[in-house]
């Protein structure tokens, strides 16, 4: 067994707040998948908000504080060595305390000061490893292990993988990536593409993978996000999908409300499906659609999984 | 240099006709176009260099300077450049008109950004490259 399949088994879960609001499907359909595959899941206690977007970009160090104290609680008081994130942003954020907290003496000093006027132990750059859900599955489990467990292939179902930007950029905060083969890319990022495949998806070539949806401007300047985002709807059915697979709350939401206002804005009607990645494979593993959420997603998509035979 | 809406007027154009190989360097150009709009608007003079044989990309290397939000767009630029050479490498593949018209998508992908851009500059930064606030305050004070 590898050292990150061994260590990967049980890790502090991070759901972050998206999780708990709109992106409960994904929160649904995590745990649904690791408890089918046999991986334990210990949420992080008292978590608190990792800092995005909003208070990165008012003051950075108090994101850094306010992601490290999950990292603290998670090593200090739960003894784990490991923080699985499925949230971009929050992924994004820990990464990136992580990263300030072992380069900039600045952040050091503080998070120290702000952890002990809030009472708890400094968290130290190290402690613990902040990984993504992709990551999760695909070292612990793999494409051979998935293969073994599916139940209902996803055979015939054409994806389009959609990462979103914070999952590999900015490229310096996620030093594992980029390391070769077997190792994630910032610039062509496949772990999704692999694990959907291995659960037997056909994936498409999707050019725009990576390329921004106007994210956290969906309210400030809607009419650029609904462009953006129907640009990418347009650009996966005219890959050939028939879904595109998601692994972000905000991506997901953003992908789900702008197919609806492009029809009504721009008189643009897209029919691709937009499922997360841990629906399609938590289905392909045999859980029902409303054990991985799939009523809780905007969009509605029990007729086309049920035609896939995944239902 | 055509203004931004006779770029987007062009890249509509183009969507509706048949998608061909011989598009690619029109789109290549629209795309450079885009990115001259965005360097100029920062006051600066668009570079006639290349990076790894692309205008495209020393222009969206420039128009990132100083400002990380821009690589936001880095993927898509390199995306246009991808397909630029599938096609002129190899006009008569049977997948032509598809990785034709998926130039176009991307193309447009990059004229979006920048556009929206344009009007809102921090587009993109509250994402994956985001600018702190705070460090404008207090540059300013210093």
């Amino acid at each position: 067994m590898s050292d990150k399949k061994t260590k990967y088994q049980e890790v502090a879960y991070y759901p972050g707040c998206a999780l708990e609001g709109g992106g409960h499907a994904y929160n649904r359909s995590t745990k649904a998948l690791g408890k089918k595959l046999g991986l334990k899941l210990k949420e992080v206690e008292n978590w608190n908000c990792c800092g995005a977007m909003e208070v990165k970009n008012i003051d950075p160090k108090i994101q850094t504080y306010l992601s490290s104290r999950v990292m603290s609680i998670a090593a200090n008081k739960m003894g784990m060595d490991t923080v699985m994130a499925p949230c971009n942003g929050c992924y994004h954020n820990l990464k990136k305390a992580e990263y300030d907290l072992a380069n900039d003496e600045a952040s050091v000093e503080v998070v120290d000061r702000i952890s002990k006027k809030s009472g708890h132990e400094t968290y130290q750059a190290g402690q613990v490893e902040t990984i993504h859900a992709l990551d999760w599955v695909k070292d612990t489990i793999g494409e051979e292990g998935l293969k073994e467990r599916v139940k209902n292939s996803l055979k015939d179902v054409k994806v389009a993988n959609y990462y979103g930007c914070m999952y590999t950029r900015p490229r310096h905060i996620f030093p594992e990536k980029d390391q070769g083969p077997g190792s994630e890319s910032t610039s062509k990022p496949h772990f999704m593409d692999d694990l959907l495949e291995a659960a037997g998806a056909e994936n498409v070539e999707f050019p725009l993978k990576t390329a921004c949806c106007g994210g956290a401007h969906t309210l400030s300047d809607s009419d650029t996000s609904t462009r953006l985002v129907v640009n990418i709807l347009q650009a996966a059915e005219a890959s050939g999908a028939e879904v595109i697979a998601t692994e972000c709350p905000t991506c997901h939401s953003g992908l789900e409300m702008h197919q609806i206002r492009a029809e009504s804005t721009l008189g643009i009607k897209t029919n691709v499906k937009i499922i997360y990645f841990t629906q399609l494979l938590g289905m392909a593993m045999g859980l029902k659609p409303k054990e991985v959420g799939l009523h809780e997603n905007v969009s509605d998509s029990f007729d086309f999984v049920k035609e896939k035979g995944l239902a | 240099m055509r203004t931004i809406a006779e770029i987007g007027q062009r890249l509509d154009a183009l969507a509706a006709a048949e998608p061909v190989s011989a598009s690619a360097a029109e789109y290549l150009l629209l795309g450079e176009e885009v990115l001259e709009h965005w360097v100029s608007a920062r006051g600066m003079e668009p570079t006639q260099e290349e990076k790894e044989g692309f205008r495209l990309l020393a222009l969206h290397r420039q128009g990132a300077d100083k400002l990380p939000s821009f690589n936001a767009c880095r993927e898509t630029c390199r995306e246009l450049a991808y397909h630029y050479n599938l096609l002129t490498g190899q006009p008569d593949h049977p997948e032509a008109g598809q990785r034709a018209r998926m130039m176009g998508l991307v193309a447009n992908h990059l004229f979006y950004f920048v556009s929206g851009k344009m009007e809102t500059e921090e587009l993109g930064e509250f994402c994956c490259s985001s600018r702190s606030v705070r460090e404008t305050v207090d540059a300013g004070l210093s």
